[in-house]
């Protein structure tokens, strides 16, 4: 009982350590989420070249003028194509993206389930 | 006779004793009389067919050496100017280079293997070489058609193309031929899958025969992928080390399979059971490796690695890994059998099922996630991306049951365990929150997600570090290897986790004189310096990083490199690295400007990250030469 | 029979996965603009280059126009420039001109040079504003109809092919 207890205190005293976001800066997480459209494989934070400095611009400005992450990805969207955007937006086009890999765990699951199953059942 | 000619005679007699050797393996494996000592006759053709494709990979490396620009690759990746080392290294930096490569390493353990397997079965050894030549075959096949590194160029260039600068670094020199021992390697237990199949030799001693490549093939991968991160870091500027990029997944894929490999092979030993799941392993492995290099090789993703996109490349390496692909499955199911499995839920077999199922969801993420482009280009007309965010958001929160497992895992018992001390679990967990809470206290706070990772993290190494204070204890060496590997995974999830959270980087544009500051630092542009090197020309930024909190001082020094001969333009960090972070630096000009873009980064424990990679790796070293006794 | 079923439905995936990679190795990896035809462009503002403190914004888009961005230190670009020499000379299409981070005086020498094909000119220092047209070089060059919407997009310098699409275009 007692030591349940002390896990409980900790658990509760590391809420002191939660934050709701990450701690890196807006700017910097959208640059990163950028693709460099002249480049071979960089972010746009990563980059160095003249259009990554460009896009720079275009976002600062932006949050500037107070537009949310979504918008200004939108807006990129809406110029250049998906593409430019690393993190493969939600969509129905998408949808397997993000189901296949939780499926593979699914099925691993229960593979696993089933072969310990046929002993415990002897 | 020239270089051309004699490499092309090498490789010539080398695919003419691959055919030899697959011939009298067939007429071995169907002649009447019982096989019972393995052929001689085939040890003699192994052997000779190493001495004569080494021979062919060293009249290449002459040929760089050299500088002879009669032959086509020497002339398109090498130049008189290149320093020594790199000349050498240019040899296998190219595609007909690398493939001479990747074929002399399936003929030399090929021959290892034949040496090193002498008390298991006859038969399926032969199978094995048998299948290790013809996948030989089809990489020689596909050099002389498609890839030679001998074809000539006429009239004979006098100076070579090859001189990127970016290619000019120990650690890229290193890391390929790392790779290729790691994912190459693991063609010799691709074939003995094939061999085991076909010849029906099984459990344990199949389990031995493969044990100690399945550990060689590892390592190199982990020191590989290791390798090519440093380099990133130190060499591309841009601070970070992994970026999911098509040809950093096309390494890890491999790994995340030998690591589930070697892990079944020890309940194949131990208890004779999960055989066919240790064949898919072998079968999966190589398979993915030779898949990798083809979505690098083929042009069919866009990624960082530099080497040359050609589409009849690409074809050649789908048709041999179509092949490769459809004939294993029927094999395999040809020759399965069910299999009757007989685990206790707690049990050490079942942690170790846990990690193969973790392993296979690792690699179906990142498989999905680099062929999924392709998938929606083709059917969809639709080009997305997928990076980090992605691959992040996926895999990291199933880390941390991962890193609880593997705390408690190796402790179990084969067969049937009994916790008899939930108490020690609850201790170590506490001991972790309140780490994790000083973790916090000394630097910043952090999502939910990243507080579990550390707690979990630390949970590893102090149930792995008491697990190490009993053995010494009890005197006990063999779980040594065991132990660090995973202090070391557990320090680099910790590693990471740190690094990844507490980072600071700032992007800003400064003129020289100006400063600028936020959060504790101020960072001063001093001035600028026109610098000569070997063969370049560079503008080195002097700046003054001022950190408040404790009242230090660095100086650093970007520098914009224009090399002379290519006219390429790099840009160098400056990284001044302690125990606890690294400060880096890069600068790049503005065009049409007197301003200068500037990215300061602070990465926390980033040594932490190189050392606790190579620990893993030394875990493997250790339990290799532990076998070896 | 289910094993059989099974060993089928593998190959069938393998298959399925190895047929899509070889379609798409006939397939250029390279980016290709996103498909803006069809879209109405943005409304944008740039500085005149006359120095007047002029802007041109899409208002002055009221006929079938060509909008080129160009630069001074651009090689490609002066590749390009007869042939809008030539479309301002054949046609009465109207050309607007994005000068993209440059140099005024150098433009205008540029100009001087190589011939003023353009109706318009705007200025755009840093590239920003560019963006609206999802532009990530120079040269680009786009066909609007009078309703602003656009018609066709052209990366890297026209050639001779180009400029006949162009002619064909106006026709219409």
């Amino acid at each position: 009982m007692k030591k349940i207890f002390f896990i409980y205190l900790f658990f509760s005293l590391n809420s002191l350590t939660v934050q709701a976001n990450e701690m890196s800066d807006l700017e910097q997480k959208i640059f990163k989420n950028i693709r460099c459209l002249v480049c071979q494989g960089q972010s746009v934070a990563d980059s160095n070249s003249e259009f990554s400095q460009t896009i720079k611009l275009v976002v600062k400005d932006q949050i500037g003028k107070g537009r949310s992450e979504t918008e200004i990805y939108d807006f990129l969207v809406d110029k250049y194509g998906e593409w430019i955007i690393y993190d493969p937006l939600f969509s129905t086009s998408n949808f397997l993206l993000w189901f296949l890999p939780y499926f593979i765990l699914l099925v691993g699951g229960l593979f696993i389930f089933f072969i310990l199953k046929k002993k415990n059942n002897n | 006779m020239n270089l051309s000619n004699f490499g092309n005679l090498a490789i010539f007699s080398t695919l003419l004793i691959t055919l030899f050797i697959i011939i009298y393996s067939i007429k071995f494996l169907n002649s009447k009389d019982e096989i019972l000592l393995f052929p001689n006759k085939l040890i003699m053709l192994s052997l000779f067919q190493t001495t004569i494709s080494i021979t062919s990979f060293f009249s290449l490396l002459i040929g760089f050496i050299i500088s002879d620009f009669s032959l086509l690759s020497v002339y398109q990746n090498s130049h008189t100017l290149k320093p020594i080392f790199y000349k050498i290294s240019g040899t296998w930096g190219n595609h007909e280079g690398s493939m001479l490569l990747w074929i002399n390493i399936m003929i030399i353990f090929a021959y290892l293997f034949i040496v090193n397997s002498r008390n298991a079965e006859t038969k399926y050894r032969i199978f094995s070489l048998l299948a290790q030549n013809v996948l030989i075959f089809g990489f020689l096949f596909f050099l002389f058609a498609n890839s030679n590194p001998f074809s000539l160029i006429f009239p004979i260039p006098k100076e070579g193309l090859g001189l990127n600068p970016i290619l000019q670094d120990p650690a890229l020199a290193i890391h390929p031929p790392l790779l290729y021992v790691g994912f190459v390697g693991s063609s010799i237990y691709f074939s003995a899958a094939i061999g085991s199949l076909l010849s029906n030799y099984k459990g344990k001693a199949f389990a031995n025969s493969i044990k100690v490549w399945v550990m060689t093939s590892w390592i190199f991968q982990t020191l590989g992928i290791t390798f090519g991160s440093i380099w990133a870091y130190y060499e591309l500027g841009w601070g970070g080390f992994w970026f999911w990029d098509p040809v950093e997944n096309a390494s890890l894929m491999p790994w995340f399979v030998m690591t589930a490999l070697f892990h079944s092979l020890l309940v194949l030993e131990k208890r004779e059971t999960l055989y066919y799941w240790v064949i898919i392993l072998c079968l999966l492995t190589f398979t993915l490796s030779v898949t990798g290099t083809f979505l690098v090789r083929s042009g069919i993703l866009n990624s960082v690695h530099t080497f040359a996109n050609d589409p009849s490349r690409g074809l050649y390496i789908l048709i041999f890994l179509s092949i490769m692909i459809i004939t294993s499955t029927i094999i395999f199911l040809n020759n399965f059998r069910r299999e009757k499995y007989n685990f206790f839920i707690n049990s050490k077999e079942t942690f170790i099922l846990s990690n193969n199922w973790f392993m296979m969801f690792y690699l179906g993420t990142v498989l999905i996630g680099t062929v999924y482009p392709i998938f929606t280009e083709v059917l969809n007309n639709l080009s997305i991306s997928v990076g980090p965010p992605y691959y992040n958001s996926i895999i990291i929160p199933l880390l941390i049951p991962f890193l609880f497992l593997m705390a408690i895992g190796p402790q179990a018992k084969w067969i049937k365990n009994e916790f008899k001390k939930y108490i020690n679990i609850i201790i170590i967990l506490a001991i972790s929150i309140f780490a994790n809470l000083s973790i916090s206290y000394l630097f910043g706070k952090m999502t939910v997600l990243s507080n579990l990772i550390i707690i979990s993290s630390l949970f590893l190494i102090s149930y792995t570090l008491i697990d190490l204070v009993n053995l010494i204890k009890r005197k006990i060496k063999f779980n040594i290897a065991r132990i660090i590997s995973h202090l070391g995974f557990g320090f680099l999830i910790l590693s990471i986790g740190i690094n990844y959270n507490f980072s600071l980087e700032k992007d800003f544009n400064l003129k020289v004189g100006d400063q600028k500051s936020f959060d504790d630092f101020n960072i001063r542009f001093i001035s600028i310096n026109l610098n000569e090197g070997a063969n370049y020309k560079s503008i080195v930024g002097k700046f003054k990083i001022t950190e408040n909190s404790n009242l230090s001082e660095e100086n650093l020094y970007p520098e914009i490199r224009i090399y002379n001969n290519s006219e390429m333009l790099t840009h160098e960090a400056s990284i001044k690295s302690d125990l606890v972070k690294d400060l880096y630096l890069t600068m790049s000009n503005i065009n049409r400007s007197d301003l200068y873009n500037i990215k300061f980064q602070k990465k926390p424990f980033m040594i932490f990250i190189w050392v606790s990679s190579i620990m893993i790796c030394c875990g493997g070293i250790i339990r290799l030469i532990e076998k070896k006794k | 029979m289910s094993k059989k079923i099974g060993k089928y439905l593998l190959l069938a995936l393998f298959f399925f996965i190895l047929t899509i990679f070889f379609l798409a190795l006939k397939n250029d990896p390279r980016y290709i603009s996103n498909d803006l035809i069809g879209k109405k462009i943005q409304n944008f503002k740039f500085k005149k280059l006359n120095g007047n403190n002029e802007n041109l914004s899409h208002n002055d888009i009221n006929k079938t126009t060509l909008i080129n961005f160009w630069a001074s230190w651009c090689y490609p670009c002066r590749l390009e420039h007869k042939y809008l020499i030539k479309l301002k000379q054949n046609t009465n299409v109207k050309i607007i001109g994005i000068n993209y981070k440059d140099d005024q005086e150098n433009a205008q020498s540029f100009l001087q040079e190589f011939l003023n094909p353009y109706d318009l000119i705007g200025v755009d220092n840093d590239g920003v504003e560019s963006v609206k047209f999802g532009i990530f070089g120079i040269p680009e060059t786009f066909i609007v109809n009078g309703d602003k919407i656009i018609l066709k997009k052209f990366i890297g310098p026209l050639n001779q092919k180009n400029y006949q699409e162009i002619i064909n275009i106006i026709n219409k």
